[in-house]
């Protein structure tokens, strides 16, 4: 068994060459199980009303990916991915928009010829009635908004509050401005309404479930590729500047770039995340994407476990199906415990539930120390 | 001109809010780097404080003079117990203080709304401060004026406690060295309580001011949270005129794009003018000089 060196174990510097079959196969083994449950079992217990609140649900876990890159690993706390998934899911939904409208013989969406003030589509719009254009814009464009604002903000050594106190505001000011352009990005209601999707109609049930595998596979591709990145150089980097961003300035590396490499993937998955939301759930609005939902995105991230991979994912799960199983029939308690469970995850147990059993155990054996990652200093 | 001129005034009285509900942030933030995501929350229940007076006293002007003290107590009384209760546990974290007092604020808004129902409500104003005054074709709303008043001696009464009374020098020391603070006998706990109460009863006098302009809701809080954070940031931590300078600036940049363009095109130009300033100067507009690395 020792003779066998997987390929990921010469990029991963923490993997200990002395490590049992049985430890070396946990990583894989987890993944498999999870894979097996999104995609066969799920799909097969549940029904279809079920399954597609599990596939919006899969769309918060997806951004929760990012945030436990960005947050847990490089200690970027982002309080503003509302709007990548917001810029994501408008630029899925005014392509589908689009062809809805072009099949139905019309040149304006539904919304604009109620409230719009012309004929003609607006500039803007137009590219995305192109798929290609507009499947690219999802991710890019999250993209380039945190390249730009983390170019600037993390060249001048912007940091900690003042880094998340920005990412917040940008999330309150396009929330506000898509509210404003009533003509154009259908203001408050957003954009909703879809019932084609490439061509199928979201409508049909088959279709939906389609939608729901195709979400389940885009998580776990991304988290084995997380799971990559993590271990890599670049993994160990990005813990190093969350750490102590002196030193490893002090190496000869630059942490603005490190940080700003976490940032945007951060983004862009936030942003594919948005995208497959819209035919999931059928919306996309500012309501979804404003301060307090960025915040949430946060919230399922810390009560799960932030530097967790699987802590995040499965806290953000499990955050959003409490949301919406309680908050239906008891609004006021469901906002209470929301505020509870951010207090007690964050405030005493930083690690999340993922740490529960290191700190239970160190609790019993005071001697081992295993340092659980806050993340709270970059 | 005088479109101007009004149009600046409109934007002086904007950042007369920002600067009372900035002041007390720039206190928190600066001395014990906390975010206080419950400030809001403060500001909320110094609104509530007016309400409920206004529902036992009659007379408004009266009701209004006695909540600004009491306004002061209970917002203050909750920002002691909250510092007591979690934020002393969290000085070593502070991005963490930023997400529980998140939670925190979620409870109370909660709670606000199970005490006095999700509608807003409303208060009367005093006679006094309903009318207008005209000078020279420029109109100042009385209301307006009463805040601009309330917030520079809210800034005058703070400076001076800072400047002049032996709790305010252990305040400053606290700000500027922490550790030599502790080790010349100060009792920096202690100094942290008290300047929690004073940095969240000026929230309290905060909200009690905006009963003046605009309803009492439960998510009041809300809609003033980011662009205070927005105020200290810029403005910088522990200088009390960097937040003054920079509330005014941004209620008078806000104001003046508001009238050229839309409300929403205004907020997104003055965060890209923010992350712009931060280009120039980093670490806000007035800062310590400290031998730290960071």
């Amino acid at each position: 068994m020792t003779t066998t060196t997987t390929p990921s174990a010469k990029t991963a510097p923490v993997a200990q060459p002395s490590a049992s079959l049985l430890e070396r196969l946990r990583v894989p083994g987890a993944f498999l199980l999870g894979a097996v449950l999104l995609i066969g079992v799920a799909p097969l217990a549940l029904s279809d009303f079920r399954l597609n609140l599990l596939a919006k649900y899969l769309c918060y876990a997806i951004v929760a990916v990012g945030v436990s890159l960005a947050w847990g690993r490089g200690g970027l706390l982002v309080l503003g991915q509302g709007v990548f998934f917001g810029l994501g899911g408008y630029a899925m939904a005014m392509h589908l928009k689009l062809t809805d409208a072009a099949a139905t013989g019309q040149t304006l969406p539904d919304f604009m010829q109620l409230y719009g003030t012309g004929d003609t589509l607006p500039w803007w719009w137009q590219p995305f009635a192109n798929p290609l254009f507009a499947l690219a814009m999802t991710v890019l464009l999250p993209m380039a908004v945190a390249a730009l604002l983390g170019f600037f903000v993390f060249r001048r050594r912007v940091k900690g509050a003042y880094f998340a106190i920005l990412s917040q505001a940008l999330a309150a000011a396009l929330a506000i401005w898509l509210v404003g352009q009533q003509a154009t990005t259908g203001g408050t209601n957003g954009l909703t309404d879809m019932r084609g999707f490439f061509g199928y109609d979201l409508n049909d049930p088959v279709n939906q479930r389609m939608v729901y595998f195709v979400i389940a596979a885009v998580l776990l591709l991304l988290m084995a590729a997380a799971r990559q990145l993590f271990v890599s150089r670049y993994g160990e980097l990005l813990v190093a500047v969350r750490d102590s961003e002196e030193r490893v300035r002090f190496l000869g590396y630059d942490p603005a770039n490190v940080k700003l490499v976490a940032y945007v993937v951060a983004a862009g998955m936030a942003g594919l995340a948005g995208a497959l939301f819209v035919p999931a759930v059928g919306i996309i609005s500012p309501a979804l994407i404003g301060i307090v939902p960025s915040i949430g995105f946060v919230i399922g991230a810390a009560v799960g476990g932030r530097a967790s991979l699987v802590g995040a994912v499965l806290g953000a799960i499990a955050v959003a199906w409490a949301q919406s199983t309680l908050s239906d029939a008891f609004p006021a308690a469901w906002t209470y415990l929301q505020g509870l469970l951010f207090v007690l995850a964050v405030g005493f147990l930083p690690g999340g539930l993922a740490s529960l059993a290191s700190v239970v155990r160190k609790r019993r054996t005071p001697t081992t120390t295993t340092p659980t990652p806050t993340g709270g200093t970059a | 001109m005088t479109v101007i001129l009004n149009q600046s005034f409109t934007g002086i009285s904007i950042g007369a809010v920002l600067l009372l509900i900035a002041l007390g942030l720039t206190l928190t933030f600066g001395q014990m780097g906390v975010i206080n995501m419950a400030h809001g929350e403060f500001i909320m229940a110094g609104a509530y404080t007016t309400y409920v007076l206004q529902k036992s006293i009659s007379g408004a002007g009266v009701s209004l003079l006695v909540a600004l003290p009491l306004a002061f107590l209970v917002a203050g009384a909750m920002g002691a117990l909250l510092e007591w209760l979690l934020i002393r546990r969290l000085y070593t974290r502070p991005l963490d203080t930023l997400l529980v007092t998140w939670g925190v604020s979620l409870m109370l808004q909660q709670l606000a709304r199970d005490i006095f129902g999700a509608p807003n409500v409303q208060t009367r104003a005093p006679d006094l401060l309903t009318g207008n005054i005209s000078v020279g074709g420029i109109t100042f709303a009385n209301n307006r004026l009463f805040i601009l008043g309330l917030a520079l001696l809210c800034v005058l009464g703070l400076t001076l406690i800072l400047r002049l009374t032996p709790l305010g020098r252990r305040i400053r020391a606290v700000v500027q060295n922490r550790d030599l603070a502790e080790v010349s006998g100060i009792a920096t706990e202690r100094v942290d309580r008290t300047t929690f109460f004073i940095g969240s009863g000026l929230a309290g006098v905060a909200g009690v001011a905006l009963t003046l302009v605009g309803p009492i809701g439960p998510t009041m809080g809300t809609n003033y949270i980011v662009d205070a954070f927005l105020v200290v940031v810029v403005g910088g931590v522990a200088q009390l005129k960097g937040s003054v300078i920079t509330a005014f600036a941004l209620g008078v940049l806000q104001s003046v794009l508001e009238y050229s363009t839309t409300v929403s095109v205004a907020k997104v130009v003055v965060l890209v003018a923010i992350v712009a300033f931060l280009q120039w100067r980093p670490q806000g507009l007035y800062t310590l000089r400290t031998r730290s690395l960071a």
